[in-house]
């Protein structure tokens, strides 16, 4: 695995994985998810906004172009208004598009995030799922699982890599469709 | 980004960065209250108290949907059936009312200002549901955002505000937030029901109910508020009706095809028939379902604003 630190920076960062990785590691999860779904007639992907929403389109292509997988239904849930820190943080919380054009009733939704880290965002993603039907089951899909930092007891079904990082650290995930490249790195303060 | 004001007291005191802001965040609730469940749970620990010192039935119902689809604690108030009628002043009437820990009030008063000097005197975050014939900012929220769902876009667009312009509170807001929008404002109505010195805020004035047509794009019928009418300001209902009542034939005579709105309640037969109403260039419905929206934005955006006690 690629390691470079960069001391000129004041904020060093770590490549935790490179294109190459996140791409075997993209293809993993798509197997995995056929495995456990089949063909996906049961089956919907649910991207959690706003960052889970790249790693959500990405699978979805893979599934489609790479596994000919027909008629995913994917779908964007944003969690803004359930989150448990309304006027606890200093930023007001900007709300993102949700977007979900298909009945999650009696389905195997299949949330998917980019990080999962303290837990929160899922529990709060697992209310807001509520409010558009009862699902059969709810599963996690995330690209980085941030062990020993979990507020709540919510662990990940399929996971691409598993990091350890402190308090201090950021996972920083940055998508080729949006920030120029395919790359995960580990940001120190 | 964050609302510039603390309180709602008129479109006034607010800035085009503002509405917009609302807009934006009213998108996210319209699609929340079109879920099967339209509840979110974000303002689960903030109270509000709605006091109505004036009748209301759609602002205020439209307020309380707005607070319980946020899962806000809500109390409700009507000066009928209070002690204002035994005496008690607005200021200790609210302040008793927040003694009981209410984070916001909404309000609506027959005195223009009221909600401005109630902001100065209490601690608690104030939204005017109007006051008097001053200002009534969230109607003119939901009317303009009803012209953007419709139109695309507020900003280029001709507005005719038809009707009893002296009365309205209405009026005020909307030309406000018309023009912090870009759109450019006529009012049209009979001169006694015109306010002196208007044309001091940029606004056309047209008495000739089919010119001001000819030239809009969107026109906003207002209802004529008898019950604010202290002289006669017009011979008859029926002559009011006559010249300035928007009727099929006169719709259908005009060259385009132009957005009709109402703020509520409707005269059917006098500001406008019942089959223009009912009409589909009318949106008069949609005006309503966008109200709860909107309110939802602008109660989500004050409260964020409330700091958090850790008690």
């Amino acid at each position: 695995m690629l390691s470079e630190y960069n001391s000129e920076l004041p904020m060093s960062q770590k490549v935790l994985l490179n294109a190459t990785e996140i791409n075997i590691a993209l293809n993993r999860l798509a197997c995995q998810l056929i495995e456990k779904h089949d063909d996906f007639s049961k089956t919907v992907l649910i991207g959690i906004q706003p960052r889970g929403v790249f790693l959500a389109e990405r699978l979805k292509t893979l599934l489609e172009t790479e596994y000919k997988i027909k008629n995913i239904k994917l779908g964007y849930l944003d969690i803004t208004f359930y989150r448990d820190d309304f006027r606890r943080s200093e930023k007001p919380l900007e709300a993102n598009k949700t977007k979900i054009d298909f009945i999650v009733e009696d389905k195997n939704v299949v949330f998917i995030d980019d990080v999962l880290f303290t837990g929160r965002s899922i529990r709060s993603a697992l209310t807001a799922m509520q409010s558009f039907g009862r699902p059969l089951e709810i599963e996690l899909l995330t690209l980085i699982d941030r062990r020993f930092s979990r507020h709540l007891p919510i662990q990940p079904d399929y996971r691409g890599r598993q990091v350890d990082a402190i308090n201090g650290e950021k996972v920083k995930v940055c998508w080729k469709e949006n920030d120029g490249e395919d790359a995960v790195y580990l940001v120190k303060n | 980004m964050e609302l510039s004001v603390n309180h709602l007291l008129g479109i006034k005191y607010i800035t085009e960065a503002d509405i917009q802001l609302i807009f934006e965040t009213a998108d996210h609730f319209k699609e929340v209250i079109n879920r099967p469940i339209k509840k979110v749970p974000s303002l689960r620990d903030i109270t509000i108290a709605n006091l109505f010192f004036e009748n209301s039935t759609r602002t205020k119902l439209s307020f309380e949907l707005a607070e319980k689809r946020l899962s806000a604690d809500v109390i409700n108030f009507a000066s009928s059936s209070s002690s204002v009628t035994k005496g008690e002043t607005l200021i200790d009437t609210v302040n008793n009312i927040l003694s009981m820990k209410v984070d916001m009030v909404v309000m609506r008063h027959p005195n223009p200002g009221a909600g401005v000097f109630l902001s100065k005197h209490v601690d608690a975050s104030i939204i005017n549901a109007g006051d008097g014939a001053h200002e009534h900012p969230t109607q003119a929220l939901l009317d303009s955002y009803s012209i953007r769902e419709k139109l695309g876009d507020v900003a280029g667009k001709k507005v005719v505000i038809v009707g009893d312009i002296l009365h309205s509170r209405v009026a005020l807001s909307n030309i406000f937030a018309l023009q912090k929008l870009g759109a450019s404002v006529k009012v049209c109505g009979p001169k006694t029901l015109i306010p002196k010195h208007i044309e001091k805020l940029n606004v056309g004035i047209e008495t000739n109910l089919r010119n001001a047509l000819e030239w809009c794009d969107v026109a906003n019928m207002l209802r004529v508020q008898n019950e604010r009418m202290d002289i006669s300001y017009f011979p008859t209902t029926r002559e009011y009706t006559q010249q300035f009542g928007l009727n099929k034939a006169i719709l259908d005579s005009l060259n385009k095809e132009i957005v009709v709105m109402h703020p509520g309640p409707i005269n059917r037969g006098v500001e406008i028939t019942s089959d223009v109403a009912d009409s589909k260039q009318s949106i008069i419905l949609e005006q309503v379902q966008n109200g709860v929206a909107i309110r939802m934005a602008v109660i989500y955006l004050l409260a964020s604003k409330i700091k958090h006690h850790e008690d």
